[in-house]
């Protein structure tokens, strides 16, 4: 284990970013925190997490994935793709480091998606213990310790310093460019840092919540309860639950006519869309009932029976607080599966 | 970069032959630039084709996969992408990708049975493939029949094929329906449900239904009720795809994707998941 | 703290339930914490007790829910309006998107609604309870022994420091007292916003706009955008996109709402609420009413069914495009 005073961080930042794109949360003009690259004067952000997840760093909100030139009856193809840019994303808290988990078992699964894998294999990722978990925080109903969080290197925070330890050889690498700026030492410090954090956790109100219930091979018993038609009678069919998820990976593949070519790019999609089923003759998710039970069925039970048991939400409570309408991933888990009526 | 294969990244193929089989459906023939067939496939899979600038959309291929020199896809007139192939001439080039999803048992379940092709109207397209690869291979199966309707005769798909070809095989029957009594038309009248169980077959077959969700209701019902079993019971199901290999997220039903999981499905697989296709 | 308490509202709904009036109430319901409350359906006085809420996070409007559930309901359905709510209810109305007779209105008086991101800032994050007494919420958290005590109207939405109007235009029965259309500031920041250069404007909602991730919570929300199959969602419009292809288009989609809306909307500030970027949505719509009150004279939507928006009524009295031009020419 390595560790830096905080005084020193901006040096850090500044050794990182001389070989590659560093990004980090940085604080708004309206409240809140989106990662921002780094440059010589950036300030690190304190908030516990950022609104839009780091996914957007390995599945961008859209990007192009060929162009066409079309003259008469030929159709040209160019591959535009180029090798990522080095980048390291700073501070990615454990859940959202769990999430590039869940992201890689769809989009490297063979056949692997290119886009996708060229900016996880050029991306690091420094992750940062939580320090103040707040009442919408429920990474360990999925198994997750917010005090220990994974990635290429983990990192706590104190009052006065920074400590790091690689897991990986990417992060090996990547800290032992930080040689000069950090120092060997114990994990006294951090062990003491762990301990804080789970006292924490025990006061949070979400954290007997459990997956009981839910999981693969559930979908005949869950499919038809009851209860969907409450959950979703208020949902007003907007995508902001599938966009600040971390998990959401839905795409949609579109053309755009530049009037000089033809740009087919790939865009984020939502389930919770009227159109993201429909077909030119028909639709099979017709009202947004269907559409609601898909996004929290694939959470909670298509996803773990295709990926063995692992579920698709990680608990950073984005949907929480931002649903227009407050209905979220934990109101369905409390009116359906093993946490009925507690 | 450039050199790692994405499936996302179409061939660019070029239509070699377009035939007007019914007023809305014609079939395409396709190859890719170098004359060749875009990719080797297996009977029931399927292929993305686009058009650049108006949309990509998964079709199943028509041809046989014996057929080495090119692919076929025989294509309904519904929607953006079909319309525009519509009017597309021999010489047009497009895009092509796949081949996608799992394809008929043909090499192992079916092998040795006697076998049932049931369809109706442009359902007989992917069917097309895997019927032609069983006559290919005909001492591998037993007796074939083909049932197949559609709403006139205007509306079947490969007359000729089917009345010149697959009728005079040995060892293939095939009984032809319309919906509705026309002029010119001496053959069975009605619907394809009830013309299965007039014709009342052995039980010990493999059955394949592939058509429009409601006579593959009222048929698979038929079946059952003539003392079929499930497992014995193929179809295809069709639903909105953008990627083919269950990555994009909208073909799922319950926890199966039908682009990578199906297209087919056995009837008491389809019972085990949700009722949403 | 709101002067009417959930008690009286629930006795209200259980009588209606219970005297035949209605089948169903739009009320809010319980959420996990005592901010988080959801728009529900009530069908009994036992859910209504087990599941009702009414405290100083209630700011949903209810009025668009009344174009799906007023349709689905049996008999009629109950639904309580806070003042802004019901110019949004005339408007609807104004509009056909709702059947009248399926709908027992009754106006509820509102203090103002609190933002759950103001009582953070203050309070710090984790809150654990919030409680009103009096002209103060009590906030505990996870991290402060102390309860902390915020001063309400500290923390008040954007939308009721700047409350146009404590009177109902539209109810079956009000209980409470009466309040009064207020003069508000609403339109001060629009025109601080006049007031910029233009270069200055643009780099304004550049910054605003540019966090937009077209999660459509705005057009959702919003009880003037009814259209059953909106263009940026129609594949056949030609414009249906369901994310900025590239900087452009990100402005204009919200441009071409506002435009969509305006004459329409009733500043009720649904749009600046759900947008989970807190983009300020509403200075759009404000812009649009503010010159619409300036070219064609003082005008709220909503404030009488049936009114003939400026916009959609012709007059001679009506000033010439001219006039609208040098205006601009002078603002650039």
């Amino acid at each position: 284990m390595r560790k830096c005073s905080l005084e020193k961080i901006n040096e850090i930042f500044a050794a990182i970013a001389k070989n590659a794109a560093l990004y980090l949360p940085v604080d708004r003009t309206d409240g809140s925190a989106a990662y921002k690259k780094w440059e010589e004067g950036t300030v690190w952000s304190n908030a516990l997490n950022t609104v839009r997840s780091p996914k957007d760093f390995f599945f961008p909100q859209t990007e192009d994935l060929m162009r066409f030139k079309t003259k008469g009856k030929t159709v040209q193809l160019e591959d535009i793709r180029t090798e990522a840019e080095a980048f390291v994303v700073f501070g990615v808290r454990a859940c959202d480091v769990k999430s590039f988990d869940i992201l890689d078992r769809v989009f490297l699964t063979e056949p692997a998606d290119s886009f996708y894998a060229n900016r996880r294999n050029h991306g690091v990722i420094v992750s940062l213990a939580c320090t103040r978990p707040v009442e919408t925080c429920f990474c360990k109903t999925f198994g997750i310790d917010p005090s220990a969080p994974a990635g290429d290197i983990s990192a706590w925070k104190t009052e006065s310093d920074i400590f790091f330890e690689a897991n990986t050889e990417k992060g090996k690498a990547l800290l032992h460019t930080l040689s000069e700026l950090t120092e060997e030492c114990d994990d006294g410090a951090v062990a003491e840092q762990k301990a804080k954090i789970n006292a924490v956790m025990e006061k949070l109100p979400l954290k007997d919540l459990s997956t009981k219930g839910f999981g693969g091979g559930k979908t005949a018993e869950l499919f038809d309860a009851p209860e969907w038609d409450e959950l979703s009678s208020a949902c007003l069919g907007c995508g902001t639950c599938t966009f600040v998820c971390p998990t959401c990976q839905c795409y949609d593949i579109k053309d755009f006519n530049t009037g000089n070519g033809v740009i087919r790019f790939r865009c984020w999609d939502s389930c919770m869309y009227s159109d993201f089923t429909k077909m030119a003759h028909g639709n099979n998710r017709l009202t947004q009932k269907e559409r609601f039970r898909q996004r929290f069925m694939h959470k909670l039970v298509y996803y773990p029976e295709n990926n063995d048991g692992l579920f698709s939400c990680v608990g950073c409570g984005r949907c929480l607080a931002k649903c227009p309408i407050s209905m979220n991933i934990v109101k369905v888990m409390k009116k359906i599966g093993g946490n009925k009526g507690e | 970069m450039n050199n790692v294969n994405d499936t996302l990244i179409p061939k660019i193929g070029v239509i070699t032959d377009v035939r007007i089989d019914t007023p809305d459906i014609k079939t395409f023939r396709v190859v890719t630039l170098d004359g060749k067939k875009a990719f080797d496939h297996m009977p029931g899979q399927c292929a993305m084709l686009s058009v650049p600038g108006v949309g990509e959309a998964m079709f199943s291929i028509t041809s046989s996969p014996t057929n080495e020199e090119f692919m076929e896809f025989s294509i309904k007139k519904c929607g953006c992408v079909t319309d525009w192939l519509h009017q597309a001439e021999v010489g047009q080039q497009i895009t092509i990708r796949g081949p996608y999803g799992k394809p008929f048992p043909v090499d192992d379940v079916f092998a040795g049975k006697d076998l049932l092709f049931i369809a109706g109207g442009v359902g007989l397209a992917p069917l097309r493939s895997v019927i032609n690869y069983c006559r290919h291979y005909r001492d591998r199966y037993g007796k074939i029949d083909i049932v197949y309707g559609s709403r006139s005769k205007d509306d079947l798909l490969d007359y000729q094929e089917i009345i010149n070809e697959w009728a005079t095989d040995e060892g293939v029957d095939v009984h032809l329906t319309i919906d509705n009594p026309q002029e010119g038309w001496d053959g069975h009248v009605g619907f394809v449900p009830n013309f299965v169980k007039e014709l009342g077959f052995d039980t010990d077959k493999v059955a394949v239904l592939c058509g429009p969700p409601i006579m593959i209701k009222f048929t698979l019902d038929g079946l059952c009720g003539l003392g079929f079993d499930k497992t014995n019971v193929y179809t295809t199901l069709e639903l909105r795809m953008k990627c083919g290999v269950g990555k994009c997220g909208r073909c799922n039903v319950g926890a199966k994707y039908v682009c990578k999981d199906g297209p087919v499905f056995r009837c008491d697989e389809l019972d085990e998941l949700p009722d949403e296709y | 703290m709101q002067k009417i308490t959930r008690e009286q509202l629930i006795a209200k709904a259980s009588e209606l339930l219970s005297n035949g009036t209605v089948s169903q109430v739009l009320g809010w319901g319980k959420g996990e914490f005592d901010y988080d409350v959801t728009p529900t359906l009530f069908s009994s006085a036992e859910e209504l007790e087990n599941g009702f809420v009414f405290n100083d996070f209630c700011g949903a409007n209810f009025s668009k829910y009344l174009v799906s559930k007023a349709a689905k309901a049996d008999g009629k359905l109950l639904v309580f309006l806070k003042p802004c709510d019901t110019y949004s209810f005339n408007q609807l109305l104004t509009e056909h998107r709702f059947d009248r007779e399926k709908v027992y209105a009754v106006g509820i008086p509102c203090e103002g609604m609190a933002d759950i991101s103001k009582v953070k800032a203050i309070s710090g994050d984790g809150i654990a309870s919030i409680n009103a007494d009096g002209d103060n919420l009590v906030v505990t958290t996870l991290y402060e022994d102390a309860p902390i005590t915020i001063a309400t109207k500290d923390v008040l939405a954007e939308r009721c420091i700047n409350c146009k109007s404590k009177k109902h235009v539209a109810y079956d029965e009000l209980m409470g007292e009466e309040g009064e259309v207020l003069a508000s500031n609403r339109f001060d920041e629009v025109a601080r916003l006049e007031a910029m250069t233009a270069d200055e404007r643009f780099a304004f909602w550049q910054n605003e706009l540019s966090r937009c991730i077209r999660c459509n919570a705005c057009r959702d929300a919003c009880p003037a955008c009814t259209c059953e199959k909106c263009v940026f969602d129609n594949p056949n419009s030609g414009v249906e996109n369901k994310s900025p292809a590239n900087e452009f288009e990100e402005k204009l989609f919200h441009i071409i709402r506002a435009y969509h809306v305006a004459g329409r909307c009733t500043d009720c500030g649904e749009c600046s609420r759900v947008c989970p970027q807190n983009i300020p949505l509403h200075l759009l719509n404000r812009k649009f009413i503010k010159d619409i009150n300036e070219f064609y004279g003082e005008y709220q939507a909503g404030e009488e069914v049936d009114s003939r928006a400026p916009l959609v009524n012709y007059t001679t009295e009506d000033l010439e495009p001219g006039e609208v031009f040098d205006r601009g020419d002078n603002n650039a």
